[in-house]
């Protein structure tokens, strides 16, 4: 690719998101390895940090760390699952919050820009993590026979009806729960992306290397588009790991609540 | 869907669907998940909730201190009032007392001058009396010298027998006296 002379222009797709192993030879160590323990080095650190010294007048740094574990704690866990059973699913739910986070946001700092959740495994993982939990508390808490009418049999559905609701409900409260969370935070990370490839290096394409001082001048206007959909997808990024811990409280909680 | 995407995959080539997860990203996506919801678990967690409970502990030891001083001022409130209204009780006592003393220091102080009053009066009466006498006794003499004197003038004798002429006085006194005390038995009659 020379500036000035017209080269084909290849559209970013499924393939721009192959990683290459960063050390020869060892395969299991690509970007999403990297960037998944650096996060989770991060926020060891600056938790561990935070609650250290823990205290009833906080420092700065104790204050921050009670910031983000309180919008975890009290609005997401403490929302969704009731003040009763809270408590034990909150090391989870903060640790899989800013897991999320921060790889989401990963994707929008400078030199990382790859957002770890766009490869699938670590959706798949996170949300059968979540599956597994609510439904073995639910079933802990139920019994298997309780938690399966309690999951499949709405109150006050009359009963001729139950051979249509047993299957939907099922269906949509076991079988689907796990695959629409992942694919929701996958499809997000992979879509927003490419999106941004998409103008980024057919901005670049269109500016260095079309030969047309008419694309040219589109090419500027794609790449500003392209800073702001960078601004949209930080956006993203962060409502996307809210939503999946949302839900994942919210699936737990609807396990364990009492019969209205 | 996987069965859908998985023959397409295959069919373009080498090239894996994006909806295959690669098998080390499971792998760590478990190992990292678990070790976050440790880490918090066992140390984040429990640091900051100790810090919460401490926090609550502080705020309520803080309003049940202030609710402990705040009967404190009151029981001592009541124990004031009450003790002043006791001194209240005890001067107004003192004082019906005193008023009581005084008004019976007067009546006995009324009746010692009523008493002295009359021993000044009988006093003062007895004296009258002896001296009433005395100037009786020297009246009589008196009188006496001079009757007698008139008398001997009268019968033209000196009458120089002492005895003689005691005699004669003594028994006209006598008359003289008995006259007197039926004039003033007549008097404080009338």
């Amino acid at each position: 690719m020379i500036a000035g002379v017209p080269t084909e222009f290849t559209p970013p797709g499924p393939e721009s998101f192959n990683t290459t192993p960063i050390i020869d030879g060892v395969d299991w160590f690509t970007k999403p390895v990297l960037v998944a323990a650096l996060s989770v080095v991060v926020i060891v650190w600056f938790f561990w940090g935070a609650s250290r010294k823990a205290a009833v007048v906080p420092s700065k740094l104790q204050f921050a760390g009670e910031l983000g574990y309180n919008f975890v704690r009290n609005s997401i866990a403490r929302d969704a699952i009731g003040s009763q059973d809270y408590m034990r699913f909150v090391p989870y739910l903060t640790g899989l919050f800013f897991f999320i986070l921060l790889n989401n946001v990963a994707a929008s700092i400078p030199l990382i820009q790859f957002p770890t959740f766009s490869h699938i495994g670590w959706a798949y993982v996170a949300a059968i993590m979540s599956w597994v939990i609510y439904n073995a508390v639910g079933i802990k808490k139920k019994g298997l026979w309780g938690y399966f009418k309690h999951q499949t049999m709405p109150a006050g559905v009359p009963g001729w009806l139950m051979p249509l609701m047993i299957p939907i409900e099922f269906i949509s409260n076991i079988l689907v729960r796990p695959v629409s969370l992942s694919l929701r935070l996958f499809a997000n990370m992979f879509a927003g992306h490419i999106l941004l490839l998409v103008f980024v290096l057919g901005g670049e394409y269109m500016v260095f290397e079309s030969g047309s001082i008419a694309l040219g001048g589109v090419g500027i206007i794609t790449f500003l588009m392209g800073l702001a959909i960078a601004a949209l997808e930080l956006f993203v990024q962060c409502i996307q790991a809210y939503i999946f811990v949302v839900l994942t409280a919210q699936y737990i909680g609807s396990a364990i609540a009492d019969e209205h | 869907m996987l069965t859908l995407v998985l023959p397409l995959a295959e069919a373009a080539g080498e090239e894996p669907s994006p909806l295959l997860p690669h098998t080390a990203e499971i792998i760590f996506g478990f190992v990292f998940l678990i070790l976050l919801a440790i880490a918090f678990a066992k140390v984040v967690v429990p640091k900051f909730e100790k810090a919460y409970a401490d926090r609550t502990a502080a705020i309520e030891g803080g309003m049940n201190e202030a609710k402990q001083a705040q009967a404190e001022a009151k029981a001592a409130l009541e124990k004031y009032n009450a003790q002043l209204a006791e001194a209240r009780s005890e001067a107004a006592k003192i004082r019906e007392d005193a008023r009581e003393q005084g008004a019976q220091i007067i009546a006995e102080m009324r009746e010692q001058a009523g008493v002295e009053a009359e021993r000044i009066v009988s006093h003062a009466r007895t004296q009258i009396d002896a001296e009433r006498t005395q100037a009786v006794a020297s009246l009589r003499g008196e009188v006496g010298t001079m009757a007698t004197t008139l008398a001997g003038r009268i019968v033209g004798e000196s009458l120089e027998d002492e005895a003689r002429q005691r005699r004669t006085v003594e028994r006209f006194l006598s008359e003289l006296e008995a006259s007197e005390s039926a004039r003033a038995a007549v008097g404080t009659d009338g």
